[in-house]
């Protein structure tokens, strides 16, 4: 992993780049939309040809929708409308190492499938607020990888749309203390320049 | 269009509403933010062709989900690759570009003027989106400089230099003057636009506001939450409109 990138409205990831970053200088790390100090010099198409070169390791994908499949929905959804794809139906399958993520863990959002496939690909994992899921690309099917303290393996299975295979799911481990450090010290201050809302939410 | 870190031109985008202009076809460079969702809620679009439309950090752009959910505008999703690609081949003088990726997504369903095509280059199967160029008839954004020249120096936001070079027409605002021609300058000329591309240009202080221009100002935040609380609503977006947009006063100057 030599190159991560990371997208428009990801604080979450943003976060977890800069701390794996923190502990590996060398990681090089290019975050679309950053105020100041913009990563590219050739303009917003420079990250797709990165990406089509094969240039980009990892990048991050959301969803209004996750289906068990791994697709991705950012169109729409039961009438409502959500902005749109963004890069995604070309960076998930161009990038090797897409994680998916999305904070909230409901049955509204991991549905059994998406109502719009904004995007499909082979995911490296999918990170919610509650769980980890790995997926295994022969099966195309998620296998719950482990739990985050503080929720449990029924509370997964209940808040899931989709079917995934479980077994002998870990805790998730919690951020040791020196990532705590360094998540509420050098981190913090670094998404606060560019995430000013999130950071005010999580961190004051 | 560029969206709102890209200097957008949104003192024009006022003077477009209270012009009542009808019927526009907005192209997001590659997505769109407030300009869009002002021009929208104020009735001025017809069609929309966009990888997304969002307020980024301030959340949803109101008024272009409601009209997107009630069908009032037309909406050609797209992916932010194949909008920088048809715009670079309209820049080549060419008919399409290809582009990797894209094959597994729903957008191919709603998009028949891109195709899949084999690879010709190539014997055996390798499927290719082709993506057919974009020749906007009109580019507007907003520049940190011209000069005498009639040159615009955009710095690093380069898609605004691919858009200038694809569209019939550019027109650009900017905040300062410079004299002199910026093309004689070796450290501003890898920033510019040249008068070549470059329709006619107005003066606009303040021009972006509030979005901002890099080392300039800074994004309004707080007017931007703002704005996105007021749209959420018909009659929140009218007044934001009479407050900013119609009256008279000088809204774009520091509070």
């Amino acid at each position: 992993m030599r190159h991560v990138a990371v997208g428009a409205a990801s604080p979450i990831p943003a976060t977890g780049a800069l701390l794996a970053q923190q502990k590996n200088p060398s990681l090089r790390i290019s975050r679309l939309h950053r105020r100041r100090g913009n990563p590219f010099s050739e303009g917003s198409r420079e990250l797709f040809d990165l990406a089509g070169q094969g240039r980009i390791d990892v990048f991050f994908l959301g969803g209004a929708q996750i289906d068990g499949e791994a697709s991705i929905n950012l169109v729409r959804a039961e009438g409502r409308r959500f902005p749109g794809s963004f890069g995604s139906a070309y960076l998930y399958p161009v990038v090797p190492r897409t994680i998916l993520f999305r904070e909230e863990h409901s049955k509204r959002v991991l549905v059994p499938k998406v109502e719009f496939v904004s995007a499909r690909g082979d995911p490296a994992a999918l990170l919610t607020g509650k769980a980890l899921f790995a997926w295994q690309k022969d099966k195309r099917r998620f296998r719950l990888e482990s739990v985050h303290p503080g929720h449990s393996a029924a509370e997964v299975r209940e808040n899931t749309g989709f079917g995934y295979d479980a077994d002998g799911v870990a805790e998730t481990p919690s951020p040791s203390k020196d990532d705590l450090l360094l998540l509420r010290g050098a981190v913090a201050r670094e998404i606060a320049r560019d995430y000013p809302e999130f950071a005010r939410r999580v961190w004051s | 269009m560029p969206p709102d870190y890209s200097l957008p031109a949104m003192e024009v985008v006022r003077a477009l509403i209270r012009r009542k202009a009808k019927n526009l076809r907005l192209l997001g460079v590659p997505v769109l933010g407030m300009c869009a969702d002002l021009l929208i809620g104020a009735r001025c679009v017809a069609e929309v062709e966009s990888s997304a439309v969002s307020l980024g950090e301030a959340g949803l752009a109101p008024r272009f989900t409601e009209a997107a959910e009630k069908g009032e505008i037309k909406i050609r999703d797209a992916t932010c690759p194949a909008v920088h690609s048809a715009l670079q081949a309209s820049e080549k003088g060419v008919p399409f570009m290809p582009l990797r990726g894209v094959l597994g997504s729903d957008l191919l369903k709603h998009r028949d003027d891109w195709k899949v095509v084999n690879n010709p280059l190539n014997s055996a199967t390798d499927p290719i989106l082709l993506v057919p160029a974009i020749q906007p008839d009109v580019a507007l954004f907003h520049a940190r400089w011209a000069d005498h020249a009639g040159n615009v120096w955009i710095g690093r936001r380069r898609e605004l230099a691919t858009l200038a070079h694809a569209a019939r027409e550019t027109f650009v605002t900017y905040e300062e003057k410079r004299s002199g021609d910026m093309l004689e300058d070796e450290l501003l000329a890898p920033g510019l636009i040249s008068s070549t591309y470059i329709s006619a240009t107005a003066k606009a202080v303040r021009g972006a506001w509030p979005l901002g221009i890099p080392e300039v100002y800074d994004i309004d935040d707080a007017h931007l939450a703002r704005y996105a609380q007021a749209a959420k609503t018909r009659e929140g977006f009218e007044r934001y409109l009479d407050e900013f947009v119609w009256s008279k006063k000088k809204n774009s100057l520091p509070a």
